[in-house]
């Protein structure tokens, strides 16, 4: 069947914003990652690799930027993909008090990230903070600290604000994955006598292989790009121990005008996130099972 | 059993008690959150918090910002997504292959990575200070999540529908407005809730380009109200209330769509 040519325009008005607000500062991005431009005047130079050569040599906040990145990541797709898959095991039928739960764990989902910055700043609040109170209620007092003042752990406070924010929707993805197991296999396990954790290993994991993969991959991404929270609980601070990628890239556009070598880090970025997309991808095609 | 069932209450008991605080700490004054921080409001059921944030903050104006960016940015992210899924589907396949990877390429790069450049086109074309330019900004990085996910559905629907309707004289216009539209409801309007979430909560873009407070939205208003009322956590918290009021009654009303929603957004995102 001939398809009129008039379905081109179809993509006019989309194709068009796309390209003006999307793929031209994509590109502006990896062109301006080889100048040293401040942003504002119209003069630039171009400096080679200098920046990306700056990035990996001589900024030490930089280096210091990724690993806090990396720690916030760790911790978040840890706990994240432990919490939802555990809870999701015991939600997987749906009842009426399944159902309600699920919606309560979730709820956090649909808050902006200023909203929960705020509540977690007063859990965390050093004098009147819900988390220091309880602990001294239940007489474990000496753990009771300043937690997001405190340059070591700090990162780690943040990951579990963001563990409680996202978690209810990764345990929706597990539910879904473990739903769409067939109930066959079970029965097949208990028949042949397997052990709760044997019908675990070898029948559950196997089968939620994929919801597992995009679930550590979602929060993997997800700890990337968790630029609100961070910037509006902390600012990066104390002492830079709190500062990720993307909090970076704004400091150094935004405060110290330096949108040269803020593009060079934008572009290191992006590569990382392709990286661990493409990675994400191959696990996809390699996991998918039939049964 | 014992032990799942005390799991689910200590787990309820984490989303509930902030949120729970939240509410009491927003009827309290300043002095009884430092004299009783976690205790029962004095006295009781307290609003002053709430008129004294409409009095002192352009409360209203923050929220019609929000309202008005929020409703344009999905009418159009969604109206755009679906006439470019339409022309993949409609496309030969080579042609809607190129497209469509065009368009979901958007998907891996982060917002963060083009702020920059974005920043400094927006002052070259003076939308900075706009609410149009936000919502500009907002069709056009949100066009691809949902061009990936319309696209995967209108893909399901049968081929033999819109053949029925060339058939009976129909151009690609109408075969969008008549027979792809209607059936693609279910994927629209779950597209349509995890944009609504997206563009009503979003701090990045208002923060990058809204300095005039006769255009900012609700998340960048409340990410100042912190600079000017520090740790005054009743009024921190009334204003999260305001802001996430619309969202929460929302999901009252429409949870599971919103669950549904959600989750494609970040399964397939």
């Amino acid at each position: 069947m001939k398809t009129s040519k008039t379905i081109f325009l179809f993509f006019v008005p989309g194709l068009v914003l796309y390209s003006i607000f999307f793929l031209y500062p994509t590109v502006s991005a990896l062109f301006y990652s080889f100048t040293d431009w401040d942003g504002f005047s119209d003069a630039f130079a171009f400096i080679g690799f200098d920046n990306f050569e700056r990035a990996f040599t001589g900024d030490s906040i930089f280096r210091k930027t990724i690993g806090n990145n990396l720690k916030f990541m760790l911790v978040v797709v840890v706990f994240q993909t432990i919490v939802a898959l555990a809870f999701a095991m015991i939600l997987i039928k749906n009842t009426k008090t399944t159902v309600f739960l699920r919606a309560l764990y979730f709820f956090p989902t649909i808050l902006s990230s200023v909203s929960v910055a705020f509540i977690w700043a007063f859990v965390y609040d050093p004098s009147l903070g819900i988390l220091n109170q309880l602990l001294e209620g239940i007489g474990l007092g000496f753990i009771a600290q300043n937690w997001l003042g405190n340059a070591n752990i700090a990162i780690y406070s943040l990951a579990i604000t963001q563990v409680w924010f996202h978690a209810g929707q990764m345990l929706i993805v597990f539910v879904a994955g473990l739903q769409a197991i067939p109930q066959e296999m079970y029965e097949v396990a208990k028949i042949e006598g397997a052990s709760k954790w044997q019908t675990f290993r070898s029948v559950t994991w196997p089968l939620l292989a994929p919801s597992a993969t995009i679930v550590v991959a979602y929060t993997t991404i997800q700890s990337f790009k968790a630029f609100d929270l961070v910037f509006a609980m902390t600012g990066g601070g104390p002492n830079n121990t709190t500062e990720i990628i993307a909090t970076y890239i704004y400091d150094i556009a935004f405060r110290n005008y330096q949108f040269g070598y803020a593009s060079a880090i934008s572009v290191i970025f992006m590569i990382i996130i392709a990286i661990i997309t493409f990675l994400q991808f191959k696990a996809l095609r390699s996991d998918r099972v039939s049964y | 059993m014992l032990f799942r069932r005390f799991s689910l209450l200590v787990y309820a008991l984490l989303i509930l008690i902030p949120l729970l605080v939240v509410v009491l700490t927003s009827m309290k004054t300043l002095r009884e959150t430092f004299s009783n921080p976690l205790g029962l409001p004095a006295d009781g059921i307290n609003i002053d918090n709430y008129v004294a944030i409409f009095q002192e903050q352009t409360m209203a104006g923050y929220f019609m910002n929000s309202v008005i960016v929020t409703l344009f940015s999905v009418t159009f992210t969604l109206l755009f997504a679906s006439m470019i899924a339409f022309g993949i589907t409609r496309l030969s396949s080579w042609l809607g292959n190129i497209m469509f990877t065009l368009f979901t390429l958007g998907m891996m790069v982060p917002a963060q990575v083009i702020m920059v450049p974005l920043y400094s086109l927006m002052l070259d074309l003076n939308l900075t200070n706009s609410l149009v330019g936000l919502i500009l900004v907002n069709v056009s990085t949100t066009l691809p999540i949902a061009v990936f996910i319309l696209t995967g559905f209108m893909k399901t629907l049968p081929k033999e529908l819109f053949e029925a309707s060339t058939i009976d004289g129909a151009g690609n216009w109408q075969m969008f407005t008549k027979v792809a539209i209607p059936l693609s409801l279910p994927s629209l309007s779950a597209t349509a809730i995890f944009l609504f979430v997206m563009h009503w909560n979003d701090l990045l873009y208002p923060l990058l380009f809204i300095t005039d407070n006769a255009y900012k939205t609700l998340p960048l208003a409340l990410l100042e109200f912190q600079g000017q009322y520090s740790t005054n956590y009743p009024m921190l918290f009334t204003g999260v209330i305001i802001a996430s009021a619309p969202m929460v009654v929302a999901y009252v009303f429409l949870q599971r769509f919103f669950v549904a929603g959600m989750t494609a957004g970040a399964v397939k995102g």
